[in-house]
Formats: C-alpha cells, sequence, structure tokens
C-alpha cells in the first residue's frame, strides 16, 4: 500500500512529506529528480519511476508533483486516483491547492492525510465525511477558536461512515430547498485542412449541487438517454435501474458532486460547432507569407459562440506578422511564434475574419513547418451532443424542491485545425 | 492567522522556546505549541527532542490535541522507544473511550508505533476491538491486524489474529469485509504459501454482496481478491461476470481496471460460442476508452494494459483505432504507448488512416516520438502487406527531409522491409545511397551495411561504399564491425575478382586487431570457411534468409496470460512478470488464466490439460538460459555423429558443433544459418549434382561407417540410452528382378545406435555375375543422403543373394516429395541403371534427444495454433499405456508425462526429427478400449500423416 508520499514544488524542492508506515528517506526522491531533469517538459515526467527498493508514482497537478512511494505491489491506477483525490481535498478545503495553500495549512493537511490513509489503506475519502470530521478552515472559524478555544476536529463519529448511504450525513437541513444540474461538454476534435474530421470526441460530465432536507430520493430521466451509452457513476446511482430503464435513480450526496461522466465518440454524433476558412501561404523566394483566417458558426441550434480565442503556432521563420483583426484584438509574440486572436462573440452575419501578412527572414527558404490552429469557445444553452434532461422528480421526503438545469458546450484541452 | 506563522520561527532556541511552551498550563498555548511541532515535523526538521514534552499532552480530553500528539508519536516513537512506553497506559485507557471514534482512533495510532515493546501490549486492546460493537472500530481493527503482521508475524499467528481476520469476510458491513480482505491481501504477499484467503463459493458470493455496497477503494481490494479466485465451471464464471461488470462504469478508474481484470481472466471460461461472452466483448470496450479521457498518468497506465488486452483479444478494441491517435498536448509517455497500440491495431481496413497519422506525427518536433512514428511505419509496411508499397514511399518522401534523425530511422526500419519482401523494393537503394554519409549512429550505418551487403551485384559501387566504411573500422561499434564484416564477406562472394584485398583486409582487422571475441571468431569462422571451401562458403553466407515475422514484439504467450491476470498492477506497466521486480516476493504464486471447460472439442481439452498440469509443476515458466544453451547444443552435436564420416578427431567434432552454436547465435541479420552451415560442414555440394551420376562423383570422405566408439561418446552426451526396440518394418520388394534385369532388390530402413540404415538385400537371378554397385538418392524431403558408397566387396554370382547395410545421412539436398517420405533410388551396376522407389517409416528419423523439457512442451504446445492440429485413431492397439509409453520410447517417441483423467490415460509426448522439427503427441488410452487416439501438434503440420502412421507401425508391431 502507499507508504509515503512527498510534495515537491516546481523547483524541486520538497516541501512537505509524510509517511504511514515507517518513515521513508527523501532520499527517495533523487531517482523523481533524475527523471525531471531528464524530462524535456515538466508534464513529461513518467508517472512511475522504479528504484531500487521502491517505486515512486507520482502526478503532476496545479504545478506541485504529489509523489507516492511504494514498496509492494500495488494497483498504480488506485495510487492514481488517491493522489488525485487527495489534490481535489486539498482545492475543496483551501479553495486553491499552491504550495502556499498548503503550507498555510499545514497542520489541516496533515489532519487530511492522516484521516485518508491509515497503514496505506484508504479511510475517508469522501469530502462529506472529511468534512464532518475536520472542519474546512475559514476566516469566521479560525476567529472563533482562537476565542473561544474549541478545536476545528469534529468530535462524533461522521453519520455517513458507516450507514448504508455512506456518501450522505444524516440530518441534513435547509431553509430553501434547491437541486441544480449543469450538463458540461467539451468536444475534442482533430480537423483536416479539407475541414473533415479526423477525430472528435465529447466528454461530458453532469455536475451536481443539490441541498436537500432530510433524505431525498432523486430520479433524473433524459429525453434520449441512448446516447449515453460509455459512462461512469458517482457511487450514489443505482446501476440497476439505469441497465434496466435507463433512469438515474439516485440519493444525492449533501453539496456538490459530480453525478456522471459521459464519452461520445461516434463520429456522426459529434459535430463540432465552428468551421475554419483559411488561407496561409508563402511563396518560395519571396520574404512575405500571405495570412487569411475566417470563423464562422456551424449547427449551433441559433446558439451564440462565445469566449472565442484562436491560437496558433507560426513557422519558425516568421519574423513578424502584420494583421487586421475585423473584431477583437491579436497578438503575436516573435520570440515563441505564436499568435493568439481573441475574437469574443461570432456574428453569423458578419463573420470574424483575421487578415495581412506575414514578413519572413529575407533570403531563408519556404517554411516546411505546418501551422495548425487551436480554437477555444463556449455556448451556453447547448450540449452539443444534444443530451437533454426530461424530468426531475423526488421521493421520500414531502417538500416542493427548487430544481434547476444548465447546459453549456465548450472547447476541450484540444480543438485543432491542421492547416496541410 | 494560517499555519504558515509556525514557520517563522528559525531562531536557535527554537526548541528551547517550545519546550517551554508545551510545558505551559495554558491549554491553548499547549496545542500551539504541538502544531509548531508538526510543522516542523511534516518539513524534516527534526524535533524528536521534545518527546517527553509532547508525549505529556497526550491526556487530555481535547480531541484535536490528542490525534496531534497521536500523529507525533507515530513519526518518533521508533527513536526514543523507552519514553514511548509511557504513551502505553494512554492508548490502552483510550481503547475503552465510549466515543467509537476515540477507541479507533487509539487501536490505529498503536498499530502505527513500531516498537516491539509496544505491540505486546496491543494485543489485547485489539482483540477487543476487532470484536466491537461498532463496524467503524472493528475495520479499523482489520487493517491494524496488518500493520502488526508488518512488525511481529509470529505475534500475530500465535495471538489467532488470522482466524479473527478471516471471520471478518463474513461481517455484515461491507466496510469492514472490504478492510479485512485488504488486510488479509497484503498479509497474504509475505506469506506466499499460507491459505490465508481460501476462496470457496460462499466467501465469493459475500464478496459479491459486498462489493455493492462498499467504498470505490473497498472494491478494488475485493475485486483484486476475486481474481485470484478459480470458478469451478463456466456457469460460476458467468454469474461472477454480470455481478462484476456494473463496476465497469464506475468513476474510479481502478475499480474499472480490476473489474476488467476478473472479466478478461473469467472470460477464458465461457464457451465462445456463448451469446453472453459476445455481450461481454462488447461492454469491455467503452470503459477502457473512457479511461483514456482520464488524466495523462491515468491515461498511461490504462494504455500499459490495453497493450496488453490488446494482444490477448484484439477483437475488443479493433474499431476503436480513433481513440489512440496522438494528441499534440499529450505528455511524450503517453504518445508513445498510444503509437504502440496503433500498430498493433493495424489492419488492413484501417491502414490508410493510420499511415496518414503516422507521417503527421514524423513531422512533429519531438524526437524520440519522431522516432517512433518513422519505426511505425515501418512496422506497418511488416504487419499488413497490402500497404507496404504505400509505407516505402512515405519513408523515402521521409527521407527527402533530410533531417538526419529521421533519415537514419527510416534506414532502420527499410532494412526490416527488405527482409520481409525480399527483391521488391530495391529500387529505392539509390535513394538510400545518398544519405550514406549522414549516418552517424551505429544502428543506422549497420543498417546500411547490410543492405549494401546484401544487394552488392546491384550496387555498382559497392565495394568503394564499403571499403569508406572500412577507413575508421576501429572507432566503429561491435553491431557496425560484425555488420560490415559480414558485408564485406557476401560483396566478395558476389564479385570474387575485384574484392580480394578488401575481404583480406577486413579479415585481418577482425581477427588479427581486434579484442572482441565476437568479431574475432566471426572473422575467424568465415576465413576457414572461405579458404576451405569457397562454393560451401557460398551456400552458407549466401543462404536464403527466413523472412522476419509480423510482429516481432509480441510477449511471449505464457508470460501474457500471466500479465492478465495481473492486469491493473505495476506488473502490467512493466510487462514483467511480478516475480521478476516485487522485492520480497519470492515466492509469488504465478497465476493462469484458467483454461475454457465444458466445451467436448478435443481441439480445446488439450489446453485445460496443460492449464491443469502446470499448477503442481514448479513455477519456472519460460526456460533459463542454460537449458536454452543445453537445448542447442543438443540440437548441433547430435547430427554431426551421423554426418562425419571417418572417425574425426574429437577436436574437430567439437569445433563444428560450436561453429554450430555460433552459427545460430551470430545475429539475426543473417538469419538462422544453423541449418546450412551444417550441411555444407558434411561436404556434399556436389551431392545433388546429378541423379545417376556415376558414383565417383561420391565425396571421398563418406567411405567408413560411422565409428562406433563415437556414437557411444554422443550417446552419453545426449543422456539417452539407446533401447534397442527401435522398430524396423520387415523387408519388402523394392525392384522385382523383371524390371531390373534380373537383379532383384528388396529392403527396409532402420534405426541403429542412432544411425539411419538401409538394409537391403541384393539377389541376383540373372545369369552372369554382377559387380560394381553403386547408390545414388534423388532430391528428397529430409534430405537423407548415403554416408558412404555402396559396399559391395564381391561380386554377386547367379542365384546369390547378399545382405548389404548402408549407413545414411540427412544432410543431403531438400526437396519436398509426396508423400512426404517417398525415397526415389537409383542403383547401378556392370549392367545398367536402375531407378526404383520405396518409402521409409518416418519413425527413422526421430532424434535421440527428442525428449522435450515439460515447461518447454506445454509453451510450445500452446504456441502451436491449433489449425496445426490434427487428430487420428489408432485402432485394435491392446496394449496399456505404461506398454505403449516405453514400446514408443524404444523408436524415440518420448513420453514427457501422464494424466489420468476418468480412468483415460493421457500421454503427453515429445518427438523430433532429424532435421530440428518437434511434433508434440497427446496419446488417448481408455482402458479396456482397444482405439487410441492421437493428436498430433507441429509446426510442419504436413508431417503428421507420416507421424501417425509410425505410431500405428509402432504400437501395432
Amino acid at each position: 500500500m502507499i507508504h509515503s508520499l512527498f510534495l515537491v514544488n516546481a523547483s524541486g524542492d520538497i516541501f512537505l512529506e509524510k509517511h504511514w508506515k515507517s518513515v521513508v528517506s527523501r532520499s527517495v526522491c533523487d531517482y523523481f529528480f533524475e527523471a525531471q531533469e531528464r524530462a524535456t517538459e515538466p508534464e513529461n515526467v513518467p508517472p512511475v519511476i522504479p528504484t531500487p527498493h521502491h517505486y515512486l508514482i507520482s502526478v503532476l497537478r496545479h504545478r506541485i508533483y504529489f509523489v507516492a512511494v511504494i514498496q509492494s505491489e500495488v494497483p498504480p491506477l488506485f495510487v492514481i486516483e488517491f493522489l488525485h483525490r487527495v489534490v481535489d481535498t486539498f482545492q475543496d478545503y483551501f479553495g486553491v491547492c499552491t504550495e502556499a495553500a498548503i503550507k498555510d495549512n499545514v497542520v489541516v493537511v496533515y489532519e487530511l492525510l492522516e484521516e485518508m490513509l491509515d497503514n496505506g489503506f484508504p479511510l475517508a475519502t469522501e469530502s462529506n465525511i472529511l468534512k464532518e470530521l475536520i472542519k474546512p478552515p475559514t476566516i469566521l472559524r479560525t476567529m472563533v477558536n482562537t476565542i473561544t478555544g474549541s478545536t476545528n476536529v469534529g468530535e462524533q463519529l461522521p453519520t455517513g461512515q458507516l450507514s448504508v448511504v455512506p456518501w450522505r450525513r444524516t440530518g441534513v437541513k435547509y431553509t430553501n430547498n434547491e437541486a441544480y444540474f449543469d450538463v458540461v461538454e467539451e468536444i475534442d476534435a482533430i480537423i483536416d485542412k479539407s475541414g473533415s474530421t479526423i477525430t472528435a470526441e465529447i466528454q461530458g460530465v453532469i455536475d451536481a449541487c443539490v441541498k436537500l432536507t432530510g433524505m431525498p430520493d432523486l430520479t433524473l430521466s433524459f429525453m434520449n438517454p441512448r446516447l449515453l451509452d460509455d459512462v461512469s457513476f458517482h457511487p450514489c446511482v443505482r446501476f440497476k435501474r439505469w441497465e434496466a430503464e435507463r433512469i438515474l435513480s439516485f440519493i444525492p450526496p449533501d453539496g456538490n458532486f459530480r453525478l456522471l461522466s459521459y464519452h461520445v465518440s461516434s463520429q456522426n454524433l459529434v459535430a463540432i460547432p465552428v468551421y475554419v476558412k483559411h488561407n496561409i501561404t508563402f511563396r518560395e523566394g519571396s520574404s512575405q507569407g500571405r495570412f487569411d483566417l475566417t470563423l464562422g458558426p456551424k449547427q449551433t441550434m441559433g446558439k451564440a459562440v462565445e469566449s472565442v480565442l484562436v491560437s496558433s503556432q507560426l513557422p519558425r521563420g516568421v519574423l513578424n506578422a502584420n494583421l487586421n483583426p475585423s473584431q477583437g484584438t491579436y497578438t503575436f509574440d516573435p520570440v515563441t511564434k505564436l499568435l493568439s486572436w481573441d475574437v469574443g462573440k461570432i456574428n453569423p452575419q458578419k463573420l470574424p475574419s483575421l487578415k495581412g501578412t506575414m514578413s519572413l527572414q529575407a533570403g531563408a527558404s519556404k517554411p516546411d513547418e505546418n501551422p495548425t490552429i487551436n480554437i477555444q469557445f463556449k455556448i451556453q444553452q447547448m450540449a452539443i451532443s444534444g443530451l437533454k434532461v426530461n424530468r426531475l422528480d423526488m421521493y421520500g421526503e414531502k417538500y416542493k424542491p427548487f430544481k434547476g438545469i444548465k447546459y453549456m458546450t465548450k472547447a476541450g484541452n484540444l480543438c485543432q485545425f491542421r492547416l496541410h | 492567522m494560517t499555519d504558515s506563522k509556525y514557520f517563522t520561527t528559525t531562531k536557535k532556541g527554537e526548541i528551547f522556546e517550545l519546550k517551554a511552551e508545551l510545558n505551559s498550563d495554558k491549554k491553548e498555548k499547549k496545542k500551539e505549541a504541538v502544531k509548531k511541532v508538526i510543522a516542523s515535523m511534516t518539513v524534516g526538521k527534526d524535533v524528536s527532542a521534545l518527546f517527553p514534552d509532547v508525549v505529556n499532552c497526550m491526556q487530555t480530553d481535547n480531541l484535536e490535541l490528542k490525534k496531534l500528539v497521536y500523529l507525533y508519536l507515530m513519526n518518533y516513537a521508533k527513536s526514543q522507544p523507552d519514553m514511548a512506553i509511557m504513551a502505553v497506559n494512554t492508548f490502552v485507557k483510550d481503547c475503552e473511550d465510549p466515543n467509537p471514534l476515540i477507541r479507533a482512533l487509539a487501536v490505529r495510532t498503536m498499530g502505527c508505533i513500531r516498537v516491539d515493546k509496544i505491540t505486546e501490549y496491543l494485543c489485547e486492546p485489539l482483540r477487543k476491538c476487532l470484536k466491537d460493537e461498532d463496524p467503524y472500530v472493528r475495520k479499523t481493527a482489520a487493517v491494524c491486524v496488518a500493520k502488526l503482521h508488518d512488525i511481529n508475524a509470529q505475534l500475530v499467528e500465535d495471538q489467532g489474529f488470522l482466524d479473527t481476520l478471516k471471520d471478518l469476510i463474513s461481517d455484515s458491513n461491507p466496510m469492514v469485509v472490504a478492510n479485512a480482505v485488504a488486510a488479509l491481501s497484503e498479509i497474504a504477499e509475505s506469506h506466499p504459501n499460507s491459505n490465508l484467503l481460501d476462496l470457496n463459493p460462499q466467501t465469493i458470493n459475500k464478496l459479491l454482496t459486498a462489493l455493492n455496497e462498499c467504498t470505490e477503494w473497498g472494491q478494488i481490494f475485493i475485486l483484486d481478491c476475486l481474481a485470484n479466485y478459480t470458478p469451478r465451471d463456466d456457469r460460476e464464471s458467468q454469474s461472477i461476470c454480470e455481478r462484476v461488470t456494473p463496476r465497469l462504469s464506475h468513476a474510479n478508474s481502478a475499480v474499472v481496471l480490476s473489474a476488467v481484470k476478473v472479466l478478461m481472466k473469467f472470460m477464458e471460461m465461457l464457451p465462445k460460442d456463448l451469446d453472453y461472452y459476445g455481450t461481454l466483448l462488447k461492454k469491455l470496450a467503452p470503459p477502457l476508452v473512457t479511461l483514456l479521457s482520464a488524466e495523462p498518468e491515468l491515461q498511461y497506465v490504462a494504455l500499459r494494459n490495453i497493450n496488453l488486452i490488446v494482444q490477448r483479444r484484439p477483437e475488443i478494441l479493433k474499431h476503436e483505432m480513433k481513440v489512440f491517435f496522438v494528441k499534440y498536448n499529450d505528455p511524450i509517455y503517453v504518445k508513445l504507448e498510444k503509437l504502440d497500440i496503433m500498430i498493433r491495431l493495424a489492419s488492413q481496413a484501417n491502414i490508410a488512416q493510420v499511415l496518414a497519422e503516422l507521417k503527421e506525427y514524423a513531422t512533429e518536433v519531438d524526437v524520440d516520438f519522431v522516432r517512433k512514428a518513422v519505426r511505425a511505419i515501418g512496422r506497418c509496411a511488416i504487419k499488413v502487406e497490402q500497404s507496404a508499397e504505400r509505407c516505402v514511399s512515405t519513408l523515402l518522401d521521409l527521407i527527402q527531409t533530410k533531417v538526419n534523425y529521421v533519415v537514419q530511422e527510416a534506414i532502420v526500419v527499410i532494412k526490416d522491409i527488405f527482409r520481409k519482401y525480399p527483391n521488391k523494393y530495391e529500387s529505392v537503394i539509390a535513394t538510400l545511397c545518398e544519405n550514406l554519409d549522414s549516418l552517424d549512429e551505429p544502428e543506422a550505418r549497420a543498417a546500411m551495411i547490410w543492405i549494401v551487403g546484401e544487394y552488392a551485384e546491384r550496387i555498382d559501387n559497392a565495394d568503394e561504399l564499403l571499403e569508406s566504411f572500412l577507413e575508421g573500422f576501429h572507432d566503429e561499434s561491435t553491431q557496425v564491425q560484425l555488420q560490415l564484416l559480414t558485408a564485406i564477406v557476401k560483396l566478395f562472394l558476389k564479385k570474387p575478382t575485384e574484392t580480394q584485398e578488401l575481404v583480406q583486409q577486413v579479415l585481418s582487422l577482425a581477427t588479427q586487431d581486434s579484442d572482441n571475441p565476437d568479431l574475432r571468431d566471426r572473422g575467424y569462422i568465415y576465413w576457414r570457411l572461405l579458404s576451405t571451401d569457397p562454393v560451401a562458403a557460398k551456400e552458407v553466407v549466401l543462404a536464403e534468409k527466413p523472412l522476419i515475422s509480423e510482429e516481432t514484439d509480441l510477449i511471449e504467450p505464457t508470460l501474457l496470460e500471466e500479465l492478465i491476470c495481473h492486469i491493473g498492477t505495476l506488473a502490467s506497466v512493466y510487462h514483467k512478470p511480478p516475480s521478476a521486480f516485487v522485492e520480497g516476493s519470492r515466492g509469488v504464486q504465478h497465476k493462469r488464466l484458467p483454461g475454457s471447460a465444458g466445451s467436448g472439442e478435443s481441439v480445446e481439452s488439450p489446453d485445460t490439460g496443460s492449464a491443469a498440469g502446470v499448477s503442481d509443476a514448479p513455477p519456472a515458466v519460460i526456460p533459463s538460459q542454460g537449458d536454452l544453451l543445453g537445448d542447442l547444443l543438443n540440437l548441433d552435436l547430435a547430427p554431426p555423429a551421423t554426418t562425419t564420416g571417418p572417425p574425426p578427431p574429437t577436436s574437430s567434432g567439437m569445433q563444428m558443433g560450436a561453429m554450430d552454436l555460433l552459427g545460430g547465435g551470430l545475429d539475426s541479420l543473417m538469419g538462422d544459418e544453423s541449418e546450412p552451415l551444417g550441411g555444407d560442414l558434411g561436404g556434399s555440394p556436389a551431392m545433388g549434382a546429378g541423379f545417376g551420376a556415376p558414383p565417383a562423383a561420391m565425396p571421398a570422405s563418406f567411405n567408413a561407417p560411422v565409428s562406433g566408439g563415437l556414437d557411444d561418446l554422443f550417446d552419453l552426451g545426449g543422456g539417452v540410452g539407446m533401447p534397442s526396440g527401435a522398430y524396423s518394418p520387415p523387408k519388402s520388394i523394392w525392384l522385382p528382378a523383371m524390371k531390373a534385369k534380373g537383379l532383384e532388390i528388396s529392403g527396409t530402413f532402420a534405426r541403429r545406435a542412432g544411425v539411419v540404415q538401409m538394409e537391403m538385400t541384393l539377389t541376383n537371378k540373372a545369369m552372369s555375375v554382377m559387380t560394381d554397385f553403386a547408390i545414388q538418392f534423388n532430391r528428397n524431403s529430409f534430405g537423407l543422403a548415403p554416408a558412404g558408397p555402396l559396399q559391395v566387396l564381391t561380386p554377386v554370382s547367379p542365384n546369390q543373394s547378399i545382405e548389404v547395410a548402408l549407413p545414411l545421412n540427412t544432410v543431403g539436398p531438400v526437396m519436398k516429395m509426396e508423400p512426404l517420405n517417398n525415397l526415389q533410388v537409383a542403383v547401378k551396376n556392370n549392367i545398367d541403371v536402375f531407378y526404383f522407389s520405396c518409402q521409409y517409416p518416418i519413425s527413422m528419423l526421430f532424434v535421440e534427444d527428442g525428449k522435450m523439457e515439460r515447461q518447454v512442451f506445454l509453451a510450445t504446445w500452446k504456441d502451436i495454433p491449433n489449425d496445426n492440429e490434427s487428430q487420428f485413431q489408432i485402432k485394435d492397439c491392446h496394449l496399456s499405456s505404461d506398454a505403449a509409453s516405453s514400446k514408443l520410447q524404444g523408436s524415440n517417441i518420448f513420453t514427457i508425462a501422464k494424466r489420468t483423467v476418468d480412468g483415460q490415460d493421457m500421454l503427453y509426448q515429445s518427438t523430433k526429427l532429424t532435421n530440428g522439427i518437434w511434433v508434440l503427441a497427446e496419446l488417448r488410452v481408455q482402458a479396456g478400449n482397444p482405439n487410441y487416439t492421437v493428436s498430433l501438434k507441429c509446426r510442419a503440420p504436413e508431417v503428421a500423416q507420416c507421424v501417425f502412421q509410425s505410431y500405428e507401425a509402432v504400437l501395432k508391431n
């Protein structure tokens, strides 16, 4: 199981260590530092590193490496998942997960780590339960504690720990009962120069914020559940019911949680809602190149495409770019050759364009690299896969809750147009 | 007011100050001081000097303070064991506290204090806590047993905690069950032989119930534990699969992968025609694809596992090629893994898409990635024949970019393409030669030199090219030196006139000026070959090379099976069995996939047989190097005994064996040349020169039969006593007198003392004396040839019969005959030349060292595709299995293992032909049933029919 945890910052200093079994000397991290030096980019450090007596399994989140030390055969995914959980918990408790935040709250961090693992076995990792055991620091509570001398450690055994619904505490009470669901879809796509899709996939999640009194039992149904054939559920969802009726039935955890995440990849269902017309040319022997780019919306069901940001890595031979945007602003960094254009909203009547010339090194031959264009955007009130919630019902409690559902589509990490 | 203030006091008297604060009367001040101590501890400062003062704070009703002190204790108790005793009383008291939280905390902390003296005091509280009414305390106590076991294993066993822990598997609370399973698994890891987790259908049922209700981490432990169970039959297997599949939709990827492991393993037991089997296959793809949209670290582990799954069951992901396309922002370790899987999934259907992607990747910036992409294009060409042409032209495009490392990588893969499709793409050689100067990596240089040597006759200036490399011979790496040596020898054999000087130069460089033994030895071999027999040298060096196989990088099947059982673990990430790298796991048991059960098909049954047979066999799966070497020696030393003619000096025999060894192992580029080498050393280049040629053409070296002394020597070496009972069929008439102007020949074949003999009776039914007998064979399937001239010393007078025994060897020219064991013979005497054909029992060719290692047999049996299996019936045979076994042994068919199932004896047998072909057999003998069943498996299925005939002949005589 997990022996120890080291937190390493970007400059390669260990700023926190925690051991759940016997103490492992921090010199074990030297192997990690070696790998870090070899890696060209911080994110290229391999996640599993063998050393003579231990294995180091690490994740990089928020520019901090979380390095777990294990000694025996342990499922690496188990370790990685746990590390991600640690990060999420820190973020949940402190708002951000940075070195400063962790140092500011080092005692809470220590208490949390102790509570999350026992001898390397996960103990309590549900945010609901942890918060009952160890109260998150707030300015008010810190002040109250200082005055009254009380602590931020719960005195009672968390009720959820052993109940049939370990994710929910008992005795929840709200004056306003509300349940909100956000359907957020991120689309990743690679489009080739002719405009046809090479890959496209949608990664969707339904995040919920449920503040309901008592033990409510919710059901959520969809207009088109057939879209969801590749799903991962929160443990609260009754899987049998989903298998049989395609209805999500669950007793929700209290507060914020991710109800499900899903993945849509079949080509015909995924259409990227933006198109790009481009003409980027370099002529042999000329020190000028032409740049011409126009964006337009596609199949957006009338919803506006907003917060559009275009970025492109121009060839190394480009010295400068003299462009004229029809809207928004652009910047070109002559050192990194990164062109970025903050477009804003796309108006279908007047399509945004960016035109002009690029100057090349005099006498240099035509650059052979081919630029690609990455696009970011957001569309409110629409799930690009077409997923729609049909209805939400509550059983088990008498009151009438306030319900709300929001949709949003945005570009994922990778929305790439190849220009060659 | 944040905790960072605790870090600020770095003055000299810090410890002193803290000491004062810890002893303060004010509660609040005490707590602050403990917090400061903890903060210092977390950053690695030594605050152990404060031990007594901190322990004094333990007696408090403030839970937070108590926890902090516990944290401190866990860290420093080891270095202050005597002081730690002071804390024991408080622990024991806390274990009785009415608040379950405190009881659990106390027992948990006590287990973390790794001090022997304390563990003794821990036993009683732990025993109580294991039976506590509160499940929270029970589950904490379960983990504590594992902690205690780690500190003092004997104590845990003596106190009977293991049994209590086993009882907890039946606990009513799923979390307690999960923790008990986790604790037992951890303990079992250091106790490989103890039967801690004896899984039976009842416990499995309990685990499956708990699986639905416990936390995600508990699910991982339970699933990993389930994976160790072997269901009794396919029905149980299916019901477990059904209850595990919902886990595939879990948000925690570790749960998903553990579930995949269970399903992959239990799927083996399901009959393939079952509907559920297909459903299950379909269900496995989406979760695997989903794993690829998670964080890169998770992706990496998932991809390593998918690599295994794709090798075992390619059908699961064959339609999901696109999800493995590389994204530009993937970390390099993910990119490389994705490439690997892309190649594994490449097929004719998707090759165009894959190639377009690979070409795209080859223009990226990351050098490692580009190299691998170029290499991948080559692997596609080798894997998908239809795409080879397109791959080659893509590679040529890439060479035109003149990017140094791209060119080098492209040349290395083009060499492989040449080896797969010889004489097809040589037109590109000119382009390759243009880039000769830019090659600076050994692998690329070696590849280029190989190409030049291999196609020397088509490259006008091959000698100049090679000469240019020769200048810096000693600065080259060994790989290049070896290749250069071989290439120049090839060149010499192809263009002997112009290159004599060059070859002498390289030979002297290799043999005299080099201190690398491999290089020197290879140099000497070539030198000797060239100086003794250039014709033979040509046949050896320019022998036809075997084509390289499609997938050279597949994991060996037995290892793959084991790794499938370890999906999701470190072993699966490293693609090595756990025993290879996990510390302290000397006794790790090798896991096997269960065989498919319930199906009555005969094709399947040997599989189950061998899988079951393995459980009691020692765990070594892959033969160790020593064994391999031994095999090689056996393989190569035995044939010379039959081939060398005159009683040779022992040294030459040794040398030959040694050369054979080298020939086989020289390098992969030369291909497996041991076969032709052996043949040519026998000195028979003229053998096949002309059928029916005058006996004078016989090589002179074959004029004496094999010396008996040498035989004994080799018998000893082979370790196989020579049973006298080798079966030999009765003589039959091969050549009737009518057809041969009065000469009648009847004969048979026999294997005596390891030598195949043709025993003939020559009868003169003509009126005149016959003299000047000679014999010659046509090319035949196994290269049978006379090892000496026909010894008919006296003239045969009319009506006289003489007996002749002609020793044979198996190094003659080879041509496949129909039927396989057909032999065409020409006999000459003073009257005329006569032709006849006869059939020899293939059992003559079974060599004495045909007994396979048990493990090798198992591996080979699985390795040979089922299509190569053939089954025969032997009717009316009344031998017991033991009698049959010993009878077969007399004819060099060796029984390796025997199993008895339901009164049916199954004998697993192996035999080896003179040309190195192994035949594996399963002989089934049912008591009281005169009909035997033989299943034969062989890489060359053509021999099966003949081998079967021999089985029948041997068993019935």
